[in-house]
């Protein structure tokens, strides 16, 4: 049954977006990225000494994944801009995952910033996947300028803590025309499940799989949770009661009268 | 400073060039791949690397034409892990 994700002009067969952070070795990580099953994942742009060579760019070479560059650890729109700009010339794509949080400690958006980025950014040809609180307006004042998709924070960053307002993903969900990516938060099998259920089109995540004990097999975990959250969602669950209701029939009942 | 060459700073690190140096040159030492006068590796892989100085920008086409000035920072970027 075709359920594939148009996504920036791009359809997927997966709907999990694996990122490459936090990995402790580049062999590690390239298993995991497989077992994934993951067709696109994001990466930093960082200083070439720094990065030690360009080793992630030719291993996402190797194994044919769309690279979706980010602006991790910008502060400001002036440098997120600039750090995009670079990553589209070092990296050959107009995709860039938008990333402009207010401070270290809780990695959050800042909106103002966020919303004047996208917006140059979208003017000068990218396809902007933006990395944004689990505020339905904001998404809707960014789905406004024109971005590709959005990606509502789960939790922030590298805490695990899941979905901590399903209400609100819900809502960014229901009214969005454009993709949903729950970006963020994911701890666990379960949370990706949900985030799917919710109705997103898909669930990027790192620190889950690339953090936990055996990243491979935690890979291969959120590549089934995201598959069954979806085929969950399009199922269609059955109402919450708050009574019980049988699923045996009355009739025929035996009985001591 | 010797005679006959500038000082920039190249990936953060202060270095000294020959005057005259273009951005093409300094590039390719930089990370020890020839690359012919459009920017493209002449090993025919694809470069993976951006660069910009002071602060802007320059597309791998213009390199070979850009000639260092004295004190200019040349920031050259890839991609590593990250979310």
């Amino acid at each position: 049954m075709d359920d594939a994700l148009d996504i920036a002009g791009v359809r997927l067969d997966s709907r999990l977006i694996m990122g490459t952070g936090g990995a402790t070795s580049l062999a590690t990580l390239e298993e995991a990225l497989v077992a994934s099953g993951t067709q696109v994942t994001t990466v930093a742009i960082r200083r070439y000494a720094a990065a030690g060579g360009n080793s992630v760019f030719a291993m996402l070479e190797r194994l044919g994944v769309h690279a979706l560059p980010n602006t991790a650890g910008c502060f400001t729109a002036r440098d997120a801009v600039l750090t995009a700009q670079l990553a589209r010339e070092a990296l050959e794509t107009d995709w860039i995952k938008l990333e402009v949080v207010a401070d270290e400690d809780t990695l959050l958006p800042d909106p103002m910033e966020l919303l004047t980025a996208a917006d140059e950014l979208v003017a000068d040809g990218f396809s902007v996947f933006a990395y944004t609180n689990d505020d339905p307006i904001l998404a809707r004042r960014l789905e406004d300028v024109g971005v590709a998709a959005v990606m509502p924070a789960g939790a922030p960053i590298g805490t695990g803590l899941g979905i901590l307002n399903p209400h609100n993903i819900s809502m960014i969900a229901e009214a969005a025309r454009v993709p949903v990516v729950l970006d963020a938060g994911v701890g666990t099998a379960s949370d990706a499940a949900l985030a799917m259920e919710l109705g997103c089109d898909a669930v990027l995540l790192a620190s889950a799989v690339t953090r936990a004990h055996d990243a491979p097999l935690m890979a291969r975990s959120m590549r089934a949770a995201v598959q069954a959250g979806r085929d969950a969602y399009r199922a269609g669950r059955i109402p919450r009661r708050s009574l019980a209701q049988a699923s045996s029939p009355d009739e025929g009942r035996i009985g001591v009268s | 400073m010797t005679a006959g060459t500038i000082s920039i700073v190249l990936d953060g690190q202060e270095t000294h060039v020959s005057t005259g140096s273009t951005l093409r040159e300094t590039i390719a030492r930089h990370i020890e791949r020839e690359l012919d006068a459009a920017g493209a590796p002449v090993d025919g892989g694809r470069l993976g690397v951006a660069v910009a100085v002071d602060g802007m920008v320059v597309p791998r086409g213009d390199w070979h034409d850009h000639v260092l000035a004295d004190g200019v920072a040349v920031d050259v970027v890839t991609a590593t892990q990250g979310g």
